[in-house]
């Protein structure tokens, strides 16, 4: 089983839902990311969603978007990515620690190169925003064949045949966007999430989370009623840009909002248990 | 039936993209998931619409008496004799209505966003040419239009903002990235992601998602499929080479497509080298860049080690693009095009020679086209012919090249 599987496994057993926290290598130095990623695993974090900062990140909104600038402006790259993750990895040998990013930078880094790099230091999957299943077929075979989960995203409009292609592909987690936008974006109707996550996991039996557009403790409660995860990231980023220059301050502000996201997230398991 | 070759492997008559979008390796659609359906729907639109006979009808219409074509092949007579080489024609896109070829793309697009019932139009612009096509027609359309802009852009190309204003667009100044085309093109994808409902995207080149490379090449082959019928007109046969500009790369590709089978033609497509190739300082992606993904395909890239997207150069903002079409990949990969650059002073050059000579302004993207066929036509011989993709006029550069030259108007 892999490290995502176990996670889950674990958390059904106390009747409890994932809290995945993303954040970008390198925002806003080097040294702010591996501490910060064992500081949200401290305030409840199951899995870590570390992004790859690219020059074009066509799917995220400004907050996500100024990240990439700022870990970019002191060359962050896939590479020094994966150095922190292997850094990470020497503590904590359990969270799984989940890639997010562009096709680009992994193309220049080369398919095999990637995946044997990320194997070896410790990378649990990879979530590629412009790779959808049609243009996977290179990549996919290698990734699985490393034990790297392809974790791929499912939107409102994807109807039930996408639903059922990603949940053969996929493994680890079905990631669903929440909202027709871009990441941060504040427009969310969580009915319309409930219905919609209902559907998904009628067709698929992998676990499902619901990101995009979560800004606090009591949406992450709610989300937690039906979805198996709770994606959360331009909440917290927006708290690296607000506090840049203490970065301290920036990391508590993070746990702060993650316990408060795990709280209301175990105490909706637990009033539905 | 001609032949081409690729790989080694010949083929039948090129039929490229296949199904989903490929050329050879290129191309593709590499987007986020929520972009998927309205791709869906769009190539599903445009499979319909280009075989129906009241769209064409209506297209052709829209090209003759709105755009202004057939626009005219002219033999630049002075120019060729000064340079004792080959005769030059001028394919004279300068002449439609706004300026450029890019309308031609513009009428085609806003014709299936109305079939299609999205009353918002978006686009990317970067010299602010295509944004002007777009906001040209959504004006005739009565379509809402916002234009995205690289903050850079706006700064650099005020005449042509102006000009979307009055067609009652929107422009909006994008100061994310690089703030030029690259941010204005992830700019319009993210607006796109937010609005796919009621939003039609007009892309003005050959780059983006499976079917933009493919639509926006049809669309502009009307230049090419004129241009072969006006050279036997003219001369009774075929040219012997073909020059166009390439930034994304859709005035040449609408020139070459049609001659894609004619073995014979010989194509050159003419980037931005900008300082020079060897300063790293140009547009040159083709020429000096190598293969990745970028704006949901897969290309020829400048990029650094780590791919990421590095800053382009060149005097012309309408080439100034980190990426390529994809079929340009693909042509240069097979061999059947030839990809050259020009500088910005070699550019200037072009541009000086064929106003002094011909009375004709060309733009500064298609100074490049100009600059290249000169150089080329000094190899052969009088009774050989290049035919020049002249892709718009050079009003807009005026202030450009005023202030390059020191001179304040």
């Amino acid at each position: 089983m892999s490290r995502i599987q176990n996670t889950f496994a674990a958390l059904r057993e106390s009747g409890r839902k994932a809290l995945i926290p993303f954040l970008t290598a390198g925002d806003p130095t080097a040294e702010f990311t591996v501490p910060c990623m064992h500081a949200m695993v401290a305030a409840g974090a199951d899995i870590i969603e570390l992004g790859i900062p690219f020059s074009d990140p066509m799917a995220d909104g400004p907050v996500i978007q100024r990240a990439s600038e700022r870990a970019l402006a002191h060359k962050m790259s896939l590479r020094k990515t994966l150095a922190l993750v292997e850094a990470f990895r020497r503590t904590d040998t359990v969270t799984p620690v989940v890639l997010m990013g562009y096709l680009n930078p992994i193309e220049s880094l080369g398919y095999r190169n990637f995946v044997e790099r990320a194997r070896e230091v410790g990378v649990d999957g990879a979530l590629t925003v412009d790779l959808p299943p049609e243009e996977s077929g290179e990549l996919l075979p290698l990734m699985l064949e490393a034990g790297l989960d392809p974790i791929f995203l499912l939107a409102p409009n994807s109807g039930p045949e996408r639903v059922q292609e990603m949940s053969d592909l996929g493994r680890g987690y079905l990631y669903y966007v929440s909202l027709k936008g871009v990441t941060g974006a504040s427009n969310l109707d969580l009915d319309d999430v409930e219905r919609r996550i209902r559907a998904i996991k009628e067709i698929s039996s992998l676990p499902v989370g619901v990101g995009f557009g979560v800004k606090n403790a009591e949406m992450a409660g709610t989300i937690a009623r039906f979805a198996d995860a709770v994606v959360v990231g331009s909440a917290l980023v927006s708290q690296i840009e607000a506090f840049q220059d203490s970065p301290d301050q920036a990391q508590a502000q993070i746990v702060d909002i993650l316990r408060a996201m795990r709280e209301a997230m175990d105490a909706s398991a637990a009033r539905d248990a | 039936m001609t032949l081409i070759k690729d790989s080694g492997r010949v083929s039948g008559p090129y039929n490229l993209p296949d199904e989903r979008g490929h050329f050879g390796p290129y191309g593709g659609i590499f987007v986020a998931e929520t972009l998927m359906e309205p791709l869906t729907e769009l190539r599903a639109a445009y499979e319909r619409y280009r075989t129906d006979p009241d769209f064409i009808a209506e297209l052709d219409h829209d090209l003759k008496h709105y755009v202004g074509r057939p626009s005219p092949v002219y033999h630049a007579a002075r120019l060729s004799r000064e340079i004792g080489g080959a005769q030059i024609y001028l394919k004279r896109e300068d002449l439609n209505h706004t300026g450029a070829h890019k309308v031609n793309n513009t009428v085609g697009q806003a014709l299936l966003a109305r079939r299609m019932n999205k009353p918002r139009i978006i686009a990317e612009t970067g010299a602010g040419q295509h944004g002007v096509a777009t906001a040209t027609v959504a004006a005739r359309l009565g379509l809402k239009c916002i234009v995205y802009m690289g903050a850079v852009d706006v700064e650099r190309q005020s005449l042509n903002v102006y000009r979307m204003k009055l067609l009652g667009a929107e422009v909006v100044p994008v100061e994310s990235g690089s703030r030029t085309l690259k941010d204005a093109l992830n700019e319009a994808l993210r607006d796109w992601v937010t609005h796919v409902d009621d939003t039609f995207y007009i892309i003005g080149t050959v780059a983006g998602p499976h079917p933009y490379p493919a639509m926006v090449r049809d669309f502009q082959s009307v230049i090419g499929r004129e241009a072969k019928q006006q050279m036997r007109e003219l001369t009774g046969r075929l040219p012997d080479a073909l020059v166009a500009c390439v930034g994304g790369g859709s005035n040449a590709i609408g020139l070459f497509h049609p001659f894609i089978d004619d073995c014979d033609v010989a194509m050159y497509g003419v980037e931005a080298a900008g300082d020079g190739i060897e300063t790293g300082r140009h547009s040159a992606p083709l020429s000096a860049g190598r293969p990745g993904v970028l704006h949901g395909n897969r290309t020829y890239l400048m990029e650094d080690e780590d791919g990421e997207i590095i800053e382009t150069h060149s005097i012309s903002a309408g080439l100034d693009y980190p990426g390529v079409g994809p079929e340009h990949a693909w042509l240069k990969d097979s061999g059947r095009a030839t990809y050259v650059g020009i500088t910005d002073a070699q550019a200037m050059e072009g541009f000086h020679t064929l106003t002094l000579t011909e009375g004709i302004i060309p733009a500064l993207e298609s100074s490049h086209a100009v600059a290249y066929a000169i150089q080329l036509a000094a190899t052969m011989r009088p009774d050989q012919q290049i035919l020049v993709n002249l892709s718009g006029r050079g009003d807009k550069d005026i202030n450009t090249i005023a202030t390059r030259e020191g001179i304040r108007l």
